[in-house]
């Protein structure tokens, strides 16, 4: 088994606009969902949410607010999943919450040092 | 209480006493000697009151008893070392400890043994055989009927147990600050372990079941007396025992088969355990950190509240979806998948169930026949006759069959 990170991205600014039905509809979904993997033993580390505030260090001592000024897509979350093959995290994505609201996952494996 | 009935049940509750204070004070490499002064103590009470009747009070005569014995033993011990060896000092030997068994050092001692004896260096199940005859008092033969096992299998498991506590030189101690939290949480694991045996337990002895139950419970209960033990898991462990052991005599019939849930008489559920469990699970509340027994303790909670509503089955997978982030077991996937037929429907269910490779479990194929009824009563079926070639007990095999019945009443 090993190790994939799912990075999930969206355009999160109309999430501040959602009512409480829509907000408890959502914590619903990805639960359900990240419970299915779990329930398949195939969780390693459940993640956190990324606050939206962020700064960028670039060299010569330029700080922006953010890597995202020119798009809208930014990174809101992260988890770590077990599967045997990239294929098969592919797999796991499906049905991750994020894609019903034009968001996508990426998938990377992580090499240990 | 009965004269006859007294021994037994002193033997219970003061044998686990005496052999955790003598052996706190002989070091934990003299167990044996510990058990085998309180055993003799024990003998010495069965002769002693069958022929002048019972003492005052049968307690306190039998830790005066403990004493004398206790301190003959370190006596004979003190000459011995003395003819033995030379260096030892005469100021050393010349005073011998006494036996203290005050309420106070009965537990504190209790306490520091639950520690030892649920050491990480011992296996898991060596560490339930342990603390059932060391801190419950159990014999050797009610911990084999508990486990399903030998006499001799039991004796071979508490030997090497000893002997491996021995070799890594445990001390009978308080564990240092800093290791709590660690050694804590295998206390707790444990704990949680001989409750499960108890609760879940084949074995049809009844009381020796409910017994169990109780002396895991009062094990954690213990562990809320000291400021540093008594934290929001301990709490929770607590509450989910309490919620648990609630429905104790509403799950089994009078020839000890299982009564499902869904079967049980309500009138026989413990109204006292579910309120001592609200109030513990309100205790554990305390606190940031949610650990898998707070998880649990909430799906025992709802599991008290017989109406089904969508807001039980919500709350219920809910919690079953944590108690998976926190910690991976089929039971509880299968369980999982049980709660998400009943808030989110079979179909979902379905799906959910097909990608949990546990096709060598019997509970799984039950879970599948459960989720096919009514949906394809076909696939419902076989997935129960799966169940069915897969079950060990009589016991599951008679669900099974029951389950199978009421599937073809229904075609």
């Amino acid at each position: 088994m090993k190790n994939f990170l799912f990075l999930y991205r969206s355009d999160f600014s109309s999430a501040a606009q959602r009512s409480p039905e829509e907000m408890q509809n959502n914590t619903k979904m990805w639960m359900d969902w990240i419970g299915g993997i779990a329930a398949q033993n195939k969780l390693a580390d459940r993640g956190n949410r990324l606050e939206q505030a962020g700064k960028v260090v670039r060299p010569n001592n330029v700080v922006t607010d953010g890597p995202f000024t020119e798009i809208k897509e930014t990174l809101g979350g992260y988890t770590v999943i077990q599967a045997s093959s990239l294929e098969e995290a592919a797999e796991l994505a499906q049905g991750c919450p994020i894609l019903a609201f034009g968001g996508n996952v990426e998938i990377r494996e992580i090499s240990v040092l | 209480m009965e004269e006859k009935e007294l021994l037994p049940h002193l033997f219970r509750t003061e044998y686990s006493k005496i052999t955790a204070v003598l052996c706190k004070l002989l070091g934990f490499e003299h167990l044996d000697i510990a058990e085998d002064i309180a055993s003799e103590t024990f003998l010495s009470a069965s002769e002693l009151w069958g022929l002048k009747g019972l003492p005052e009070n049968p307690a306190a005569w039998l830790y005066t008893v403990a004493k004398n014995k206790a301190k003959n033993h370190l006596k004979h011990r003190a000459v011995f070392q003395q003819k033995v060896s030379v260096q030892l000092s005469q100021a050393a030997t010349s005073e011998l400890p006494e036996l203290d068994l005050s309420a106070r050092n009965i537990k504190d001692s209790q306490l520091q043994m639950m520690f030892a004896v649920c050491h990480p260096a011992i296996s898991l199940e060596s560490q339930i055989g342990l603390a059932l005859r060391v801190l419950c008092g159990f014999g050797i033969e009610e911990i084999a009927d508990a486990f399903l096992t030998s006499k001799d299998t039991i004796n071979k498991r508490l030997l090497r147990a000893k002997e491996r506590l021995r070799e890594e030189n445990i001390a009978i101690a308080f564990p240092a600050t800093g290791e709590i939290p660690n050694r804590l949480e295998a206390v707790l694991r444990t704990l949680y372990l001989l409750f499960n045996e108890g609760y879940f337990s084949a074995s049809h002895d009844h009381s020796l079941r409910k017994d169990l139950c109780l002396e895991a419970m009062r094990l954690t209960f213990l562990l809320t007396e000291y400021e540093a033990t008594n934290t929001p898991a301990v709490n929770a462990l607590i509450a989910l025992m309490s919620f648990q052991a609630s429905r104790f005599e509403a799950r089994t019939d009078a020839s000890g088969d299982t009564i499902l849930y869904d079967d049980q008489d309500t009138g026989l559920w413990d109204n006292d355990l579910v309120q001592q469990g609200e109030y513990f699970l309100n205790l554990a509340s305390k606190g940031t950190v949610a650990s898998k027994y707070h998880y649990e303790a909430g799906i025992a909670y709802w599991h008290t509240i017989k109406a089904d509503t969508p807001e039980k089955w919500e709350n219920i997978l809910q919690l079953y979806n944590l108690l998976l982030t926190v910690e991976y077991s089929p039971v509880a996937a299968l369980n999982r998948t049980y709660a998400l037929s009943r808030a989110n429907g079979k179909e979902a269910a379905l799906q959910e169930a097909k990608k949990l490779s546990l096709n060598d479990h019997y509970q799984y194929h039950l879970l599948l026949g459960e989720l096919y009824a009514g949906v394809d009563n076909r696939a419902a079926r076989s997935s129960l006759e799966k169940a069915m070639a897969l079950s060990h007990s009589a016991a599951d095999k008679k669900i099974i069959t029951q389950k199978i019945q009421q599937l073809t009443e229904t075609d």
